[in-house]
C-alpha cells in the first residue's frame, strides 16, 4: 500500500495524480472585470417575488438591473439561463463552519472558549478560509456564513463573512456583528439516565448574566475621566448595549425567551432570538417586541414526547402565519451545506416556498444588518447568488451550476469532487 | 389474680419491659428469669388469615407463639390478660424484599475520566466478574438494626425476608423477625431464597455496563455452573458452587419496569427458572404478556407523588406516559389480580416504610381487594417463601407476630397500637387514650355548648361553641388515668373555664371554675346529631371510590400510543404511481391489492369488491424504508467494555415504548436493523424489527430473519475520542483490532474442532456465536470507515473462509469498490455525512454511487432516530451527488437494505406475495418535498397522517385533563414533586453507559 496517511495528503495526492488535480481549495475567484449577463432565467428575488423570464446585468460586482423586459446592453458577456432559476447567495447563520475543521480532532476545534462570559472572543480570529469544508459547502449556494462561537453564558461574538476568501479580513462582509448569549437551562439534563431536572442553579445563574449585563451598562457608560482599568469582557458588551450590534439570545423554551428578551431590552440592546423551539407558542410576544428569531433545524426531533411527531418541521410556517420575522438555519459546519434542505423541509409542511427562500436569504440579511447588500436579487446590491438547474431546495434537481460573490465567479470545486474524480479514474483504469 | 385486675393502661408498660428469651445454647448469667410471656388477649376481633376471622376472640400466646384463637374463650390460667375491646387484630406483615439489617451498597460506578476496572477486584476463589454474588448469605451479614426495626414496625411489619441488595446474582436471602433480643432469635430463615437483578451494585468492574451485558452474564453463569458440576478439577470456583447450591430457592428478580420484567422471565425459560419478579408497579400497561410468563409479582407500593403543574411551561417537561403513570399506578394492584396473575406486596421503594398505610388504601380505593391486600403482606408471601408453617397467619404454632388496630388498616386510617414480635410488645401508641366521642353537648353552670371533636384518639381536638352560635373556640384537654381535665375561653376576652371531668356512661360528670372563679358544675352528653366531620368523611369517601380514569390506556402507554392494535384488512391502492423495485420500475396508474397482511395483486384498473378503496391519485405507493443500521427501539446500545461481546444480544433489550418507532413509521420507515454500537470490534448480536408500533418487543422481531452480528473497526474501537483515561483496554491500534479478529476467529474455530470430538467443552457463549460465523450462519455487519481496515477484514474474513456481509459506514469504500464488490460485501452508508472525525476526512457523497456502479450492493442508513425519518431524502442525495437514477437511489433504502439483511424475499418491493410493508406518499418520495401520509406494515395501517392529527388533538385534552386532575389534587393536599422529565437518550453507535 502507497497510501500512509501520516504523509501530508497535498504532498501525496500530488505524487499519485500529478497536477491535474489540486489538492488544496481552489484559488479565491477574482474580482469581476467584465460585465455579464443571465438571461431567461427564473429568479428568486428573495424577498417572496419571483421574476419569470428575467435577464441580469452584473457590473462591478453589483445588480445593476434586474427585470423580465432588460435588454443586454453590448460588451456584456451573456450566460443563457433559460429554463434555470437564480436565488440569492444563502446566507448560514449561527454555524461553526471555518471555526471547525474536524469534529473529534481537538487541534481543528475553535469554537469554544474557556471561562463563564466570554464577550470579547471574537469567531472572526479563528476563522479559517483554507477549511477544506468551506468548498463543499459553498457548492450548494451557501455564500455567506455567519461564524458563531459557542458555549458558556456568553461564548463571543459572531462575524459575517463571504465563502470564497484569501484570509478573514477579505471575507469579513460584517465584522463582530453580535454578541452570543446562550440563556441558563431551567432543565438540567443526565445523558446517561435521561432525566430532566429543573437546573437548582438556573436562578443564580440568571443573575449572574444580569448582573454582568448591568455593570457592562455602567461600564460603558463611564467617560474616560471617570478613570479605572480597562475590562475587555465589559468593553466587548458596549456595541451591543448601545444596540450597534446584536445580541444573540440563544433560547428554545418559551419561557427562557421571554425573559431573556425582556433582560436584553431592559439594557438597551437589540435582541434576536437563536433557537426559537418553542417560539411558536409566543408569537404574538415577539411581534411586540419585534424580536426576530433565527430558527435552529428544522430536521430535528421534536422536544418532548408529547410534542406533535414534526413540531421541527412545522415551526417556520407557524413563524410565517403569525408574522414574526424569522430565518432558518441548520447545525454545525460541514452540515451547512443542507442548509437549502433544511428551508425545503418547511416547505413540505406548510411554508410558502418563497417565504422559505427569504428565510435562508433575505430574511438573515435583515437580521444582521446586511440587507443593503446581500440577501437578494435586487438592483443595486451585490452580485451575490446562484445559477441551478432545477429547485435550489429539492436534493432531486439541487444542480447549482454557478456561484457569484460580489460579481466573482466562484470555483464550485472541492475537496470530495476531486476525490470523486480521482476514483473515477481509479476505476476508469480498472475496466481498460 | 391481682394482675388481671390491674388497670389495662398500665399493662403496657409491663409488655414493653418485655422478657428474656431462652437461648439454650448460651450460658446465663444471674438467676434464672426466663418468663413465658404468656398473654392472652381478650375482646377483640382477631383477623387470624385474610380468610379467617374471630369476632370478640380470646388470642393466646406464650413463649412466642400462638396458643390459640377462640371466640369468647376463657383467659388460661397463668396468662395475662390483655382487653382489647374494640380493636382488631391481624397477623403482622411480611415484608418480602427487605434489606434490613444489611450491611450498606456501597457506589460502585467508576465516573468517566477513570480507567475502567477489567478485572473484578473481590478476594478469593469467587467469579471472574465481580457483580456475580452467589456466594453472599444475608443470614451471615445479617445483625439486628433497631434504628431501621422501628418505622418498619410501624409500618405493620414483623418479619422480613432480607438480601444484600448488591450485584446481579445478590446471593440467599434470610428471614428475620423484627425483635430486638438477638440476633439468633430473630433470625429464623436462612437461605430463603435468591436474589438476582440487573444492576451491578457496588461492581466497579467494567463488565457488563449494559442490559444485554448483564443479560448475557447471567447466560453464561448458568453454562459455566452447569459444566463447572462436570468439570474435573479444572477450577476451584466458590461463586458457581454457591450459584449452584441456591438454584433450588425461590429465585426472586429485581426489575424496574414490564420490559425487563420479560426480560427476565425470558432469560429464567432458557434455564428452567420461573423467577419471581419484584416489578416496577406498572404492570397494568402489560398485562397479557406478563401472566403468560408465569411469574409471581412482588409489587411495589410506591405510586408517583402529583405533580406539580402550577407553572404551564415548566410542566411540559412532564409527558402524558408520566401523567396517566401517577393516575393509574395506584390501580395496578387491582389490575394485576383482576387480569389473574399472582401477586405479593412489599413496601421497598416507599420513602419512608409507614407510607405503606396510605399506599394500601389508595391500591384498594382503585380497585383492589382489600382481602388480597392483607393476604399480599401476610399468607401470600410466606408462601413464596417457605415460611408458612411460622408466619403469616395467627394459627397456632405460629410465631405470635401481630399487631393491635383499631380498625381496618386495608380500608380505613386506622392507628396501630402494638406491634407483637415473637411474643413481645412492641407499643406504638398508648392503647388506652382518651377517645372521645365526636361530638358532645356540654353544660357549664348554666351556659351551655356544643363540642365538636375531630382528629385520631391520642391527637384528638375539640372545639366548642355557644349554643346556637358558629363562634368556635379551642378547647385544651388532657387525659390522665381516665380522669379528663378541659380549659376553654369562651369569649374573645376574659377568662378561662378550668373543669375535671371522670366517665359518666358516654358521657363525662364533672366541676370546675368559671371564668369568675366560681365552682360551677359540668356535663357532657355525646350529641345525637353526626358531625359535621363525619358527614364530611362520608362524602369524601364516596368521592374517592374510583373514578374513571381521565387519562387513557394505550400501547405503549405514552403519547400517540393506540388503544387497539390495527388489524390486516384488505386494502385497495387505486391508480398510484407504484416503485415496484422489480423488473417493472416505477408503474403509473396502477392498482395494488393488499389482503392478510400480504401484497395480493399489482396491476391495473383491479377491483376487488370487500376492499376499502384508497384513491391514490397523483400519489406514489412503495415498499416501505428498511434502516440497515438503526439504534432506536433499545433500552442500550453498547456493552463494548470488551474487545469482543459477541455474546450480547440487541433482542434482549428492544424497547417498544420508542415514541421514535412511532415517528419513524411517520418517515416511512417499516424494517429497522438495531444493531450493537462500535465501541468494540466484536458487537453484540443485530436484532431485526418491523415497526409494529404497539407490540410487544417480542412481537416486535423479524420473524425467521437471519442472524446478524455487528463488528467495528477504526477510531471508536480504539477509543481514540474518549479520553486520557481510556488508553489501557486492548486495542488501542488499527494494528491490534486486526489481532482481535485473527484472536477471535482461531479461538472459534478451535472450539468448533473441540465440540466436534466430543471434548467436555464449557459452552461459551461469545465463541459460539463466533463459531456461527464460521459456519455462515451468522452473518456481520461491520461499522468501517478508511479503506485499509475494510481491505483487512475482507482478507481475515477470506482467511477463515467466510465472508463480510456488510460494511455499514463505509464511507470510503467508494476507494476499494472494486475489491468489496469482488469479495461480496454489501455496503451501506451514509448519504453525505462527513468530518466530524479524522477518519472521516476523506468520505465523500459521491460514495453511493461509486459503490453502487462498482456493482457493490448499495443502501443508505441512519444510525440517527432523527435523519431515519428522511431515509427518503438520503436516497435522493444519490441522485445528486453522482447522477444515479431516481429508481435505483429508491432501493439505496428499500431493496438494497432488505438484500443486504436477507429478507428480500419477504420485503424490498412491491410484489404479489411479498409483506404488505407500504408506503403511500404525497408525492414522488425522493422529493423534500414528499410526507409519508399512510404506513403499512403486515398489511396494518400503523400510520396515518390524518389520524395522526387528530390524534394530536386528544393527546392535548387528555393531557390538559390529567394536568387539572393534578391541580386538583394539588389544592386537596396532596403531597406534590416538582415537575421532572425524561428525554429518551438518542443512541448512536457510540453511545456507552459509564
Amino acid at each position: 500500500m502507497i497510501y500512509r496517511i501520516e504523509y501530508p495528503l497535498t504532498l501525496l495526492l500530488v505524487i499519485l495524480l500529478g497536477t491535474c488535480v489540486r489538492a488544496q481549495n481552489p484559488t479565491p475567484a477574482a474580482r469581476q472585470s467584465t460585465p455579464f449577463a443571465v438571461t431567461g432565467v427564473t429568479v428568486h428575488v428573495g424577498d417572496g417575488t419571483v421574476l419569470e423570464g428575467a435577464t441580469l446585468l452584473i457590473r462591478d460586482g453589483k445588480i445593476a438591473e434586474v427585470g423580465s423586459g432588460v435588454q443586454v446592453p453590448s460588451g456584456y458577456e451573456s450566460i443563457d439561463g433559460s429554463g434555470k432559476h437564480v436565488y440569492p447567495g444563502l446566507i448560514a447563520l449561527n454555524s461553526q463552519l471555518g471555526l471547525t475543521e474536524i469534529g473529534a480532532v481537538r487541534a481543528t476545534n475553535d469554537q469554544r472558549e474557556v471561562g463563564t462570559f466570554n464577550p470579547n472572543a471574537r469567531a472572526l480570529i479563528a476563522f479559517n478560509t483554507d477549511s477544506q469544508v468551506i468548498p463543499t459547502v459553498r457548492s450548494r449556494g451557501v455564500l455567506l456564513a455567519q461564524a458563531t462561537p459557542e458555549g458558556s453564558l456568553v461564548s463571543g461574538r459572531s462575524s459575517i463573512l463571504q465563502l470564497d476568501a484569501w484570509n478573514f479580513e477579505d471575507a469579513a462582509v460584517l465584522a463582530d456583528d453580535g454578541v452570543h448569549v446562550n440563556w441558563p437551562n431551567r432543565n438540567s439534563y443526565n445523558w446517561q439516565t435521561g432525566d430532566l431536572k429543573p437546573n437548582e442553579n438556573y436562578d443564580e445563574q440568571v443573575r449572574e448574566l444580569e448582573s454582568f449585563l448591568q455593570q457592562a451598562g455602567s461600564y460603558c457608560g463611564r467617560s474616560e475621566e471617570d478613570g479605572g482599568n480597562r475590562l475587555l469582557k465589559l468593553e466587548a458588551f458596549c456595541e451591543a448595549i448601545a444596540g450597534n450590534a446584536n445580541a444573540y439570545l440563544h433560547a428554545d423554551e418559551a419561557r427562557n425567551i421571554q425573559a431573556g428578551v425582556l433582560l436584553m431590552k431592559r439594557m438597551g440592546a437589540r435582541p434576536v432570538v437563536v433557537g426559537g423551539g418553542q417560539a411558536h407558542l409566543i408569537t404574538d410576544f415577539l411581534k411586540r417586541e419585534g424580536v426576530p428569531v433565527i430558527l435552529s433545524s428544522t430536521q430535528a426531533l421534536p422536544n418532548s414526547q408529547d410534542d406533535a411527531i414534526d413540531q421541527p418541521y412545522r415551526n417556520p410556517a407557524l413563524l410565517a402565519e403569525a408574522g414574526v420575522e424569522f430565518a432558518i438555519s441548520h447545525e454545525g459546519y460541514w452540515q451547512q451545506r443542507n442548509l437549502p434542505f433544511v428551508a425545503g423541509q418547511a416547505v413540505g409542511f406548510g411554508l410558502p416556498y418563497e417565504k422559505a427562500v427569504e428565510a435562508i436569504t433575505l430574511a438573515p440579511a435583515r437580521i444582521v444588518g446586511i440587507d443593503a447588500d446581500y440577501g437578494s436579487v435586487t438592483r443595486g446590491k451585490s452580485a451575490t447568488f446562484v445559477i441551478v438547474d432545477g429547485d435550489l431546495l429539492d436534493m432531486r434537481t439541487s444542480v447549482v451550476e454557478k456561484a457569484y460573490i460580489d460579481g466573482r465567479d466562484v470555483n464550485l470545486d472541492n475537496k470530495q469532487a476531486e476525490l470523486y474524480r480521482k476514483f473515477k479514474e481509479k476505476y476508469r483504469r480498472l475496466t481498460r | 389474680m391481682l394482675i388481671r385486675r390491674w388497670p389495662a393502661i398500665a399493662l403496657a408498660l409491663i409488655l414493653c419491659a418485655g422478657y428474656a428469651h431462652a437461648q439454650v445454647t448460651f450460658p446465663y448469667n444471674g438467676v434464672y428469669d426466663q418468663r413465658e410471656g404468656h398473654y392472652a388477649f381478650t375482646g377483640a376481633t382477631v383477623h387470624v388469615s385474610p380468610e379467617q376471622t374471630v369476632e370478640n376472640a380470646t388470642l393466646t400466646i406464650r413463649n412466642g407463639k400462638v396458643v390459640s384463637v377462640v371466640s369468647g374463650g376463657a383467659v388460661n390460667a397463668g396468662a395475662v390478660e390483655v382487653k382489647l375491646n374494640g380493636k382488631h387484630v391481624y397477623p403482622s406483615f411480611i415484608e418480602v424484599y427487605g434489606d434490613y439489617g444489611m450491611p450498606e451498597v456501597k457506589e460502585g460506578r467508576r465516573g468517566r475520566g477513570t480507567p475502567p476496572q477489567l478485572e473484578s477486584n473481590t478476594d478469593g476463589a469467587y467469579a471472574w466478574n465481580q457483580a456475580m454474588r452467589p456466594e453472599t448469605d444475608a443470614a451471615a451479614l445479617f445483625t439486628i438494626d433497631a434504628k431501621a426495626a422501628k418505622p418498619l414496625r410501624e409500618a405493620g411489619f414483623g418479619t422480613v425476608s432480607t438480601h444484600h441488595p448488591d450485584g446481579i446474582s445478590r446471593g440467599s436471602a434470610a428471614v428475620v423477625t423484627l425483635g430486638e433480643s438477638s440476633d439468633n432469635e430473630v433470625l429464623i430463615k436462612r437461605d430463603a431464597a435468591h436474589h438476582l437483578s440487573f444492576d451491578k451494585g457496588s461492581s466497579g468492574q467494567a463488565y457488563p455496563n449494559s442490559r444485554m451485558g448483564e443479560i448475557a452474564l447471567l447466560r453464561q453463569t448458568y453454562l459455566d455452573a452447569e459444566w463447572y458440576a462436570g468439570q474435573n478439577g479444572e477450577e476451584t470456583n466458590l461463586s458457581l458452587e454457591a450459584w449452584t447450591d441456591r438454584q433450588d430457592l425461590p429465585q426472586i428478580f429485581a426489575v424496574d419496569n414490564w420490559q425487563d420484567a420479560l426480560r427476565a422471565d425470558q432469560v429464567g425459560d432458557e434455564f428452567g427458572k420461573q423467577y419471581i419478579i419484584r416489578g416496577g408497579g406498572d404492570e397494568y400497561q402489560r398485562l397479557q404478556p406478563l401472566k403468560a410468563s408465569g411469574a409471581t409479582f412482588i409489587l411495589p407500593l410506591k405510586f408517583p407523588d402529583t405533580y406539580d403543574v402550577s407553572d404551564p411551561f415548566a410542566a411540559d417537561l412532564i409527558s402524558i406516559g408520566q401523567l396517566r403513570h401517577w393516575e393509574r399506578a395506584p390501580g395496578n394492584v387491582a389490575a394485576v389480580a383482576g387480569a389473574g396473575i399472582p401477586f405479593v406486596l412489599t413496601a421497598d421503594g416507599l420513602d419512608k416504610p409507614t407510607d405503606l398505610h396510605d399506599a394500601m388504601r389508595k391500591a384498594v380505593r382503585a380497585g383492589a381487594d382489600a382481602k388480597d391486600v392483607f393476604a399480599g403482606l401476610t399468607t401470600a408471601p410466606a408462601r413464596l417463601l417457605g415460611i408458612e408453617k411460622l408466619v403469616g397467619t395467627l394459627e397456632s404454632g405460629k410465631l405470635a407476630n401481630f399487631i393491635v388496630t383499631d380498625k381496618d388498616p386495608f380500608t380505613d386510617k386506622a392507628t396501630i397500637y402494638q406491634n407483637w414480635v415473637q411474643g413481645k410488645a412492641f407499643e406504638l401508641k398508648p392503647l388506652q387514650s382518651v377517645d372521645l366521642s365526636s361530638a358532645y353537648d356540654i353544660t357549664v353552670g348554666s351556659a351551655k355548648y356544643a363540642a365538636s371533636i375531630t382528629g385520631a384518639p391520642g391527637s384528638q381536638k375539640m372545639t366548642v361553641s355557644p349554643a346556637g352560635d358558629t363562634t368556635r373556640t379551642d378547647v385544651s384537654f388532657t387525659e390522665s388515668g381516665g380522669v379528663v381535665t378541659f380549659r376553654f375561653r369562651p369569649g374573645k376576652e376574659g377568662g378561662y373555664y378550668r373543669i375535671n371531668a371522670t366517665p359518666d356512661g358516654d358521657g363525662y360528670v364533672g366541676t370546675g371554675r368559671d371564668p369568675d372563679g366560681n365552682i360551677v358544675t359540668f356535663t357532657a352528653t355525646p350529641a345525637s346529631t353526626k358531625s359535621t366531620e363525619d358527614a364530611k368523611k362520608e362524602e369524601k369517601d364516596k368521592e374517592e371510590d374510583r373514578p374513571e380514569y381521565r387519562g387513557r390506556l394505550t400501547y405503549p402507554n405514552i403519547a400517540y400510543g393506540l388503544s387497539e392494535m390495527p388489524r390486516a384488512g384488505r386494502v385497495l391502492f387505486r391508480n398510484a404511481t407504484v416503485w415496484t423495485n422489480e423488473d417493472d420500475g416505477i408503474l403509473e396508474n396502477t392498482d395494488v391489492l393488499i389482503e392478510d397482511g400480504k401484497i395480493s395483486r399489482v396491476g391495473k384498473e383491479l377491483s376487488d369488491r370487500g376492499a376499502e378503496v384508497i384513491d391514490a391519485t397523483g400519489m406514489h405507493l412503495t415498499s416501505g424504508i428498511i434502516d440497515e443500521h438503526s439504534h432506536i427501539a433499545l433500552s442500550d446500545v453498547n456493552e463494548g467494555t470488551e474487545s469482543s461481546t459477541a455474546e450480547v444480544r440487541m433482542a434482549d433489550v428492544v424497547d417498544a415504548v420508542d415514541e421514535n418507532i412511532y415517528r419513524q413509521l411517520a418517515g416511512g420507515v417499516t424494517t429497522s436493523q438495531l444493531l450493537h454500537g462500535s465501541a468494540n470490534p466484536i458487537g453484540g448480536q443485530s436484532a431485526i424489527i418491523k415497526l409494529r408500533w404497539g407490540a410487544t418487543p417480542q412481537e416486535m422481531m423479524f420473524a425467521g430473519a437471519d442472524p446478524f452480528i455487528k463488528f467495528a473497526l477504526g477510531e471508536n474501537v480504539k477509543q481514540s475520542n474518549w479520553g486520557d483515561a481510556n488508553r489501557i483496554r486492548y486495542p488501542q491500534t488499527r494494528m491490534g483490532v486486526e489481532q482481535i479478529f485473527e484472536n477471535y476467529f482461531s479461538r472459534a474455530a478451535e472450539y468448533g474442532r473441540a465440540l466436534k470430538a466430543g471434548e467436555n467443552v464449557r459452552r461459551d457463549l461469545e465463541l459460539e456465536t463466533l463459531l456461527e460465523i464460521l459456519n455462515d450462519e451468522r452473518f456481520i455487519t461491520c461499522h468501517s470507515y478508511q479503506q485499509g481496515e475494510i481491505n483487512m477484514l475482507m482478507e481475515l474474513a477470506e482467511r477463515h473462509g467466510f465472508r463480510v456481509n456488510t460494511f455499514t459506514h463505509i464511507l470510503e469504500g467508494y476507494k476499494v469498490a472494486d475489491k468489496m464488490a469482488e469479495h461480496g460485501a454489501a455496503g451501506s452508508t451514509f448519504s453525505d455525512w462527513w468530518a466530524y472525525k479524522f477518519e472521516v476526512n476523506e468520505a465523500i457523497p459521491y460514495n453511493g454511487a461509486l459503490m453502487h456502479e462498482q456493482g457493490v450492493l448499495t443502501g443508505f442508513n441512519s444510525d440517527d432516530a432523527e435523519m431515519a425519518r428522511r431515509l427518503n431524502q438520503e436516497a435522493a442525495k444519490a441522485v445528486l451527488f453522482g447522477g444515479v437514477s431516481e429508481e435505483e437511489a429508491w432501493k439505496f433504502v428499500t431493496l438494497n437494505p432488505a438484500r443486504m439483511l436477507h429478507i428480500d424475499d419477504r420485503v424490498g418491493s412491491v410484489r404479489a406475495g411479498k409483506d404488505a410493508d407500504l408506503v403511500l406518499w404525497n408525492e414522488n418520495p425522493l422529493s423534500i418535498y414528499a410526507r409519508a401520509e399512510r404506513t403499512y406494515v403486515d398489511g396494518k395501517e400503523y400510520f396515518n397522517r390524518e389520524e395522526n392529527e387528530a390524534r394530536r388533538d386528544e393527546l392535548l385534552a387528555e393531557r390538559n385533563a390529567l394536568i387539572q386532575a393534578s391541580l386538583d389534587d394539588k389544592k386537596s393536599g396532596a403531597k406534590t414533586q416538582s415537575p421532572k422529565g425524561n428525554s429518551r437518550r438518542l443512541l448512536h453507535c457510540d453511545s456507552v453507559n459509564h
